[in-house]
């Protein structure tokens, strides 16, 4: 009795303190929930909401590329995807089989599949192929039963409908690398294309548009269960170039196999209507991602296909350099437009002969006569009378010598040598024998056909500073914004000095006896006044042009001369200037002055068609008191006949 | 030794009708099981999401004979369960040593025997049976023999027999809660403080020994408990989702079916060991005091069962289950709160599963006979003393 009484006391006792010990747990677990779901609460209703809501981005369709008629360059093709979902078929082995019967499977593509499901989560699609034609999709669909697992999916990818034409102004997308990365989230998107050349890497940033959003409610695994919210972004804007396509195509089918180049601008605007360079490349190959054998070709070809030659290559302007002689002169007063100096075929300096390109010598040559018949003893004398740095000052007026400023990517500035560029570049001092070489386009002067088409632009506007571009509309914090319709800065040359500019290069093509008398345009009213070049390529490293062509010395191909023309046409209202480079393609004359003259001559055909689409008439145009220089090349008058030169 | 006061004998307690037993059952605990079963089924219910398939409605099955054997169990004279405690004891220790030979392996620790229609898990068993032989052990000992060091050896193996195989299987959290539940009726039956001082430093010294037997999984979670920012994705993802979801509760909770962490996954094991942290995101605080306020008023009437039993068998066995009770719902409860390491303790009641809610409801079952017998004198031997 007292030991069960005892015993009992003693179990009370011990209940008592072990329920307390209950309480005090309890209440720490109380305690916990407090802290967790009232004092924590708001942090983790924050983070419950980032487990669940995932923001996906909706990639924009990337802007049209159009030239200046509305024909597209550039658009997003529907691309035709086949995708297998793993866990939508009990057999991948089997489902790749039957696929393989209707789109090939190589063994390294299944490698790849089989390595992305793993890598994935199994309601993850993954790609098996890309760019389906129509006719496998419809396959397919229609083998859908004995396909489980297997989607197709439509995606918008970048496509060039013309390919090579145009291809090195348009360049290209390709896949974002790493240095691409800039924080903007779009950038990391799988298969997200930005440019990479061309206007599709200048004007990326509008073309590309802003990325939309999705707001979807994930669960764990990350499958999508519903969408929450969506914004829908903004398309890329659509860009237009101020090329003609037409012209374009005309321009590239008439340099044909050459590796050359052709660039005609509008002298006022500077509108570049056509800028070819051949040999062209397909910039869907680059969408597409080339392979190692495509890229080999394209890099080890001499020909350089990828090189953008009109704003990259750069070469002796030659004799098309003598404009800048000539102005030079007027402005420095060496010699006036009547002053002769005799061709005996060569000039002594020194204990060295410089040669004039014709064996017997000009004769007596006047300032116009020299351009025309091309002289090159005139212009040794008038450029040791100015010496280098005379020539480099007028040679940058006219935009030689630095960049153009025009909207592409990989342009170079080529070369105007003056005494001090010497003795910086090289270390060594201005020789005498090389101002002459100078006075002719050769030696150390490098420009591109880019600025040779500004430069003879400059010399036909009157000597205003036209930039040229590409686009119609310029860029500005990245957007789009037209171009202001201001007239360029004048360059601040005399009328005079471009007055004989334009009378020498008048008669080059339109006089008898012209250098490039055999290309001249014979419609009235079209008459294109120019100047030829032939630039000489003396040893291999003198080709300066830019690129991956690696010497072949064994061409002879390589040891030719470039065969170089400028003009403007036409004379008697100039509108468009033209350059011509066709790499060892011989003399100027025989080879691009042709080119040239072909390209002009169906330039203002168009133009004449487009404004008056019913009757195409040569005969009204201007009158017989426009330009004829041969009257008035005997240089006694100057003044009065001056139509050319536009005010 | 017969000096009942009149108003407490209406009937013989010793020769009670089944009927008279059945009208002495406490129906007020046995419905606030009910209310707590029924909380797992709305729980179970909204696990998948709204649908009583495929746990609530089995659940429910299991509850109900669960409910049978409870009150089975109930009626069964309280001294046939002290004379066969032992034998209970020794068939529980064969089938646990049976689950190290035939167990299959079940969630990457053998603890199952498969019965073919049922799987029977050794160690649920031996929870009720080491509660029953440690309390028919110290229901004949005097205060002079629970004193004596060397009369606490049997009932020391008793406990730590069946402890070290579970932990072998290896099940940690209930290894701990045999010694917990063991270590309680010691504390009970009146063994002095200090002894367990003693034994408390014993384990803290055999922590570092201890943990070169712990399983790598084991080691994890102990590393991601004390840390568990340190793997977000990895083991500490438990950890880490539950507390979110719990948090994100916050007090009245985001609404039936509509907990996020739960419906959308981030969650594991939402239908078992983390129902308590969907019962938060969903009822929020509120929810969970609501519940925990049911514990606390079983746990008070297992309280009020033991003081009534005249009997120190009755006394430690309606005492004991409850510990084991308080236990299933401390360690889940600070577990899921990231309070204590990630180890497989059931919510008793709620979680989804067969053999915790059947160990319960026989202890309950037990709880009740203690209830319904408490006025039954039993001797030392287990057989009535009336005289």
């Amino acid at each position: 009795m007292n030991r069960d009484n005892d015993r009992a006391k003693l179990f009370s006792r011990r209940a008592a303190m072990l329920a307390g010990g209950k309480l005090a747990l309890l209440s720490t677990l109380v305690g916990r929930m407090y802290y967790l779901q009232v004092v924590e609460a708001e942090r983790y209703h924050m983070m419950a909401e980032d487990n669940r809501i995932s923001l996906r981005l909706l990639p924009p369709p990337r802007g049209r590329i159009v030239d200046r008629n509305d024909v597209a360059m550039a658009v997003n093709h529907q691309n035709y995807r086949v995708l297998v979902v793993a866990e939508q078929t009990s057999n991948l082995d089997a489902t790749l089989d039957a696929l393989s019967k209707i789109v090939p499977i190589s063994e390294s593509e299944r490698a790849r599949i089989f390595r992305d499901v793993r890598r994935r989560r199994r309601f993850v699609p993954v790609t098996v192929r890309e760019n389906l034609s129509w006719e496998d999709v419809a396959r397919i669909e229609v083998n859908a039963p004995d396909l489980p697992g297997v989607q197709i999916d439509v995606g918008l990818s970048r496509f060039y409908p013309l390919h090579e034409l145009g291809a090195h102004i348009l360049g290209y997308v390709a896949a974002v690398s790493e240095q691409d990365l800039t924080g903007d989230p779009l950038l990391e998107l799988p298969g997200f294309r930005i440019g990479k050349a061309g206007v599709e890497r200048i004007y990326d940033l509008p073309l590309r548009g802003k990325g939309g959003t999705s707001q979807v409610e994930v669960n764990a695994v990350g499958r999508v269960i519903r969408e929450l919210a969506r914004d829908e972004g903004q398309p890329g804007s659509e860009l237009r170039l101020t090329l003609d396509l037409d012209l374009q195509a005309y321009a590239a089918q008439r340099l044909g196999e050459e590796s050359a180049s052709v660039v005609v601008m509008d002298i006022h605007n500077g509108d570049i209507l056509v800028m070819a360079s051949t040999p062209s490349f397909d910039p869907n190959a680059f969408n597409r991602g080339l392979t190692t054998q495509e890229w080999k070709a394209l890099i080890s070809n001499p020909k350089a296909p990828l090189t953008n030659k009109s704003i990259t290559g750069q070469y002796a302007p030659g004799s098309t350099y003598k404009m800048i002689v000539t102005m030079a002169a007027m402005e420095a007063g060496v010699i006036t437009p009547e002053q002769t100096i005799y061709c005996p075929g060569h000039m002594s300096l020194g204990n060295a002969r410089f040669h004039c390109w014709k064996h017997g010598g000009h004769g007596a040559m006047n300032m116009k006569d020299a351009l025309k018949h091309s002289c090159d003893v005139w212009f040794y004398e008038v450029g040791r009378r100015l010496g280098p740095d005379r020539i480099a000052e007028m040679a940058k007026r006219f935009g030689l010598g630095e960049h153009t400023g025009i909207d592409l990517p990989t342009e170079r500035p080529g070369v105007i040598p003056t005494r001090a560029w010497k003795r910086g570049a090289l270390g060594q001092a201005w020789y005498p024998g090389e101002t002459l070489v100078n006075s002719i386009g050769q030696g150390f002067v490098l420009t591109t056909p880019l600025q040779l088409c500004v430069m003879t632009a400059r010399i036909a506007n009157g000597g205003h500073a036209v930039v040229p571009h590409v686009a119609r509309d310029m860029l500005v914090d990245g957007q789009l914004v037209p171009r202001p319709a201001k007239e360029a800065p004048p360059i601040g040359v005399s009328r005079q000095a471009l007055l004989q500019a334009q009378r020498g290069m008048n008669a080059v093509t339109n006089e008898a006896g012209g250098t490039a008398y055999r290309a001249r345009i014979g419609i009235e009213g079209m008459e294109m006044a120019g100047k030829t070049g032939t630039a000489q390529v003396r040893r291999i490293t003198m080709r300066e042009r830019e690129g991956g062509v690696r010497r072949n010395e064994d061409l002879p191909w390589n040891q030719r001369d470039h065969a170089l023309f400028v003009g403007y046409a036409p004379v008697s209202a100039p509108r468009w200037a033209i350059a011509v480079v066709v790499e060892h393609g011989g003399g100027g004359s025989a080879v691009a002055a042709p080119i040239a003259r072909d390209i002009m001559l169906e330039l203002q055909r168009r133009e004449r068609m487009r404004n008056q689409p019913i009757a195409a008439v040569p005969e009204q145009q201007a009158d017989a008191s426009s330009l004829r220089h041969d009257h008035v090349h005997d240089g006694q008058c100057c003044g009065g006949s001056a139509p050319e030169e536009s005010a | 030794m017969n000096n009942f006061s009149p108003q407490r004998v209406r009937f013989n307690p010793h020769r009670m009708t089944l009927r008279e037993k059945f009208w002495q059952m406490n129906w007020m605990l046995i419905g606030l099981i009910t209310i707590c079963a029924s909380v797992g089924f709305i729980m179970l219910y909204s696990a998948a999401n709204g649908s009583i398939d495929p746990w609530a409605q089995r659940q429910m099955v299991r509850f109900g004979i669960g409910f049978a054997m409870m009150v089975t169990v109930a009626l069964v004279d309280i001294r046939i369960w002290m004379r066969y405690a032992y034998s209970f004891y020794i068939v529980a220790m064969v089938l646990l040593v049976a689950v190290e030979v035939v167990g299959s392996v079940g969630m990457g620790a053998q603890r199952w025997i498969d019965l073919g229609i049922v799987q029977l898990q050794p160690s649920e068993v031996m929870k009720i049976s080491l509660i029953l032989a440690l309390a028919r052990y110290f229901h004949g000992a005097t205060i002079q023999e629970v004193g004596r060091p060397l009369f606490l050896l049997p009932p020391l193996v008793m406990v730590f027999a069946p402890a070290v195989l579970v932990l072998k299987q290896p099940d940690l959290g209930t290894a701990l809660m045999l010694i917990a539940g063991g270590g309680a009726i010691f504390f009970l039956a009146g063994v002095r403080m200090w002894k367990f001082g003693l034994v408390l430093a014993a384990a803290i010294g055999s922590v570092p020994i201890a943990w070169q037997f712990l399983r790598q999984y084991q080691k994890n979670r102990v590393l991601i408990f004390l840390n568990p920012e340190a793997d977000p994705l990895g083991t500490g993802y438990h950890i880490t989702q539950s507390k979110i979801a719990l948090g994100s509760g916050g007090l009245f909770g985001k609404g039936f079916l509509q907990g996020t962490q739960s419906h959308l996954n981030f969650l594991p094991e939402k239908q078992t060991d983390f129902i308590f942290t969907m019962l938060a995101e969903e009822t929020g605080m509120v929810g969970g005091l609501f519940l925990l306020g049911i514990y606390v008023l079983i746990l008070a009437y297992g309280y009020a069962i033991a003081l009534r039993s005249r009997s120190q068998f009755g006394r430690l066995v309606a005492l004991g289950v409850t510990v084991t009770f308080f236990l299933y719902v401390f360690i889940n409860i600070a577990m899921v709160m990231g309070l204590i390491p990630v180890v497989g303790v059931p919510l008793p009641l709620i979680s989804y599963g067969g053999t915790a809610m059947l160990t319960l409801m026989i202890g309950f079952g037990l709880m009740m006979s203690v209830y319904i017998h408490r006025d039954v004198v039993i001797g030392r031997r287990g057989s009535s003393e009336e005289g």
